[in-house]
């Protein structure tokens, strides 16, 4: 390769002396640091998860009863659209990709920053704009056709609302594919020399997996929103079947990158998992190589299943056959997870921290979630429960008992590591109890109503439904609230919270080296791999010869 | 901060960067840059596909009324074929640090992309339908645009290069990782529009 022969001087000049630390407003500002932007990321995300979370919640209040007394239809079109939209493309994503991927990646493998900072800056100030226009489309009605975005639906309503609805994609698209070039080249390019393949922490493992992803797929949805908007606005005909055009061809291009996108939304959380799993089990994570590689078998796999979306759209036999065994074949390296994160917890000196907490959770939730995914992927019950709620419940369990639980559990591990501050353990608990009854009560009576034929997508549903919704709907509130003890343990610890030592979890991976929060460049002098990053248990102390990690002593061996 | 003379032993010791902050590392934006152009190239990717979905599904492609022309765009074709290899003798002559000689092919790689555009141009100017006519003009405009819309900006890269190289010194035979960057995207643009001119010009023919 070229690249590896140009020397140095061929760099911009340098830029000016970094401070040692971040002033508040230094975090408002277009701030190269991958930190900042890390923070950045998770902040504004966390902001439109409350408005998301705000809109299920008014659709919740809609649903409570068969009529629609609530809300105008057309607003609650706008809604189911708009908070599956936030919910994906400025919550979940930006949260676990960008918000972790870019405050972790660099820390866990030892390197100053992302490889290219200022590009890591440009993709983060893509998600505002892109975020009012969402916002702004309610004033153009919003968009109706839900985050999908089918046509005709899509092009017959709403059309400025939708047109802004593709800019905003189109928008933060381009961000996740700057931020994938990023995380690529960071990953393979910027490690400390000492560590090898086989000792990158199993979260960058699975930012790689999910870089690799979004570089494959998200070009092809842009393709398709482009095609989408020229139909709206310039007349163009290509998902018009009147004039020749085609609509399925509109929900291949979609789903080409949109299947993978639940593994965009998913395989950080892997990593996230596989992170809090051995440091809070006190044990070795079982299965390095298979988890690792189990992720790049999901990225490979997952690109060809995304079919499994259209079995009710006309798609010949043929197709549903090779969608449902290539969806069914996803399970074996998930599988392959749950099972490497189980035998991980069994016999490990278990800390119930809220971290730990969310992560097993997690276990749970998402296996459930994953069960009813192995039922929908099979064409021939798919069919049956097409656009039911049972759809509803399946991707809340995986998206939120498994992505949402995920980005929790990484907020409560890392939270000394980037505020310098521990957290209130009880309050964490108190959360995670109420998240935990709040997603069951929530997500569980929906299977029953899709099973028994409610369709999603609805303000006014039959009679018969009303019980299980205002049970749906009480959990929702309850999900709600579960923000409150959240909320106020972030925010009061963050400022008054005790300070956090560099390493109170005795991690090994090498964000555990440097101070808590860590200093503008990360380290003194960078850490020096000598083992894995997992080795818990065997009496091993901290690693590393980095000047702030050298206090950090490890427990002595047990188990 | 660590000197340059010390920096430069400190990367000859290894492959990979490390042990430096971000300006003192390798420079990796020919790998960035590769990298993106493979995501690129999946949304023309989507562009093509759907292309050829809507002409399998019609009877007859490109219908009746809106026939491509061939001449111009083989024209244009060798043009924008004949460019990679004239921003190539540009690459070549840097490297031997011969700036003036890299200025005059980068140049003339420029008036070919402008050339190229105004064929495109001329093209549209003259066949006769507009993008709304039918699903083919549609797809053919949709695609020619999207392309033209990437030599434009190949034409602002070389050009960017261009306005760069009149300040002495700024590019040598060590050091000119913009220029290779301007060339890669050229020959993207390139390899593009043999494709597209594979799918809309020859498969017309058959």
């Amino acid at each position: 390769m070229a690249q590896a022969q140009i020397p140095i001087q061929s760099m911009p000049p340098m830029p000016p002396e970094m401070p040692k630390a971040w002033k508040w407003y230094d975090y408002f500002t277009f701030n190269i640091d991958h930190k900042v932007i890390g923070i950045q990321y998770l902040v504004t995300a966390f902001v439109f998860y409350l408005i998301g979370g705000l809109m299920a919640l008014v659709m919740r209040a809609e649903l409570s009863t068969p009529d629609p007394d609530v809300l105008d239809p057309e607003l609650y079109n706008a809604l189911l659209t708009n908070h599956g939209t936030i919910m994906i493309f400025m919550w979940i994503v930006p949260a676990a990709i960008g918000g972790f991927g870019n405050y972790l990646v660099p820390l866990m493998i030892g390197a100053r920053d992302m490889a290219f900072p200022r590009l890591n800056a440009l993709a983060f100030w893509m998600v505002p704009p892109a975020a009012l226009l969402l916002i702004g489309s309610f004033f153009f009605g919003g968009a109706q056709s839900g985050w999908t975005a089918y046509p005709p639906l899509s092009e017959i309503t709403a059309n400025t609302a939708q047109s802004m609805w593709i800019l905003a994609i189109v928008l933060v698209g381009t961000s996740s594919i700057l931020g994938a070039v990023n995380f690529v080249v960071t990953i393979m390019k910027m490690r400390v020399p000492s560590m090898s393949w086989d000792e990158i922490p199993l979260f960058c493992w699975a930012m790689f997996a999910t870089s690799l992803l979004a570089l494959f797929s998200t070009p092809v949805l842009a393709a398709g929103l482009v095609l989408l908007f020229f139909d709206i606005n310039f007349g163009t005909a290509f998902f018009k079947p009147e004039e020749g055009g085609d609509v399925v061809l509109y929900q291949h291009l979609f789903w080409f990158y949109s299947h993978p996108a639940v593994y965009l939304m998913i395989l950080p959380i892997f990593g996230i998992m596989s992170e809090v799993i051995p440091v809070h089990a006190r044990k070795p994570i079982f299965g390095y190589k298979a988890i690792a590689y189990s992720s790049m078998a999901i990225c490979f796999v997952g690109l060809f299943v995304w079919v499994h979306h259209m079995f009710t759209s006309g798609t010949p036999g043929w197709m549903r056959l090779f969608f449902t065994i290539s969806t069914l074949i996803v399970a074996v390296p998930t599988g392959v997870k749950i099972f490497s994160w189980v035998a991980t917890l069994w016999g490990g000196k278990i800390r119930y921290t809220s971290a730990m907490l969310f992560a097993i959770g997690l276990l749970a939730m998402f296996v459930f979630g994953g069960l009813s995914g192995v039922t929908l992927g099979t064409s021939s019950f798919d069919i049956h429960v097409h656009d039911t709620y049972y759809v509803v419940a399946h991707f809340h369990y995986v998206l939120f008992g498994g992505s949402v639980f995920g980005i929790y559990a990484g907020i409560y591990h890392w939270f000394p590591k980037i505020t310098g501050r521990m957290y209130n353990e009880p309050l964490g608990i108190v959360h995670f109890v109420m998240t935990f009854i709040g997603t069951n009560l929530t997500f569980l009576p929906m299977h029953s109503l899709g099973l028994h034929g409610m369709p999603r997508r609805v303000a006014m549903y039959d009679p018969q439904f009303q019980t299980l919704n205002q049970l749906c709907t009480f959990g929702a509130f309850l999900l709600g609230a579960s923000i409150l003890p959240f909320f106020i343990n972030m925010v009061w610890s963050w400022i008054n919270g005790p300070e956090a030592t560099s390493n109170p979890w005795n991690g090994l991976t090498l964000e555990w080296t440097t101070d808590s929060p860590p200093i503008v460049e990360n380290w003194e002098t960078l850490p020096t791999v000598t083992s894995g990053p997992y080795e818990y248990g065997m009496g091993k102390t901290l690693p590393y010869l980095g000047i702030n990690g050298a206090e950090v002593a490890e427990e002595s061996a047990t188990s | 901060m660590i000197d340059s003379a010390q920096t430069n032993e400190l990367i000859a010791s290894s492959d990979d960067a490390h042990g430096l902050s971000d300006h003192e590392h390798h420079d990796f934006r020919v790998f960035g840059l590769l990298t993106f152009l493979f995501s690129e190239s999946l949304m023309f990717g989507g562009f093509f596909a759907t292309f050829l979905v809507l002409r399998g599904a019609a009877a007859q492609w490109p219908p009746e009324e809106t026939e491509v022309e061939l001449l111009l765009p083989a024209i244009n074709t060798i043009i924008l074929v004949s460019s990679s290899f004239v921003i190539h003798l540009g690459d070549d002559a840097i490297k031997k640090n011969d700036v003036k000689g890299m200025r005059l092919w980068y140049a003339v790689t420029a008036l070919m992309g402008v050339v190229f555009l105004g064929g495109q141009l001329y093209e549209y100017l003259t066949l006769g339908y507009g993008l709304q006519t039918n699903l083919f003009a549609n797809c053919f405009y949709l695609t020619t645009g999207f392309h033209g819309l990437h030599v434009l900006v190949g034409v602002f890269l070389i050009l960017g290069v261009l306005w760069r190289s009149r300040r002495e010194g700024h590019y040598s035979d060590t050091q000119h990782v913009g220029i290779e960057m301007a060339e890669i995207y050229w020959h993207f643009v390139d390899i593009i529009w043999i494709i597209l001119f594979t799918l809309i010009y020859i498969l017309a023919l058959l």
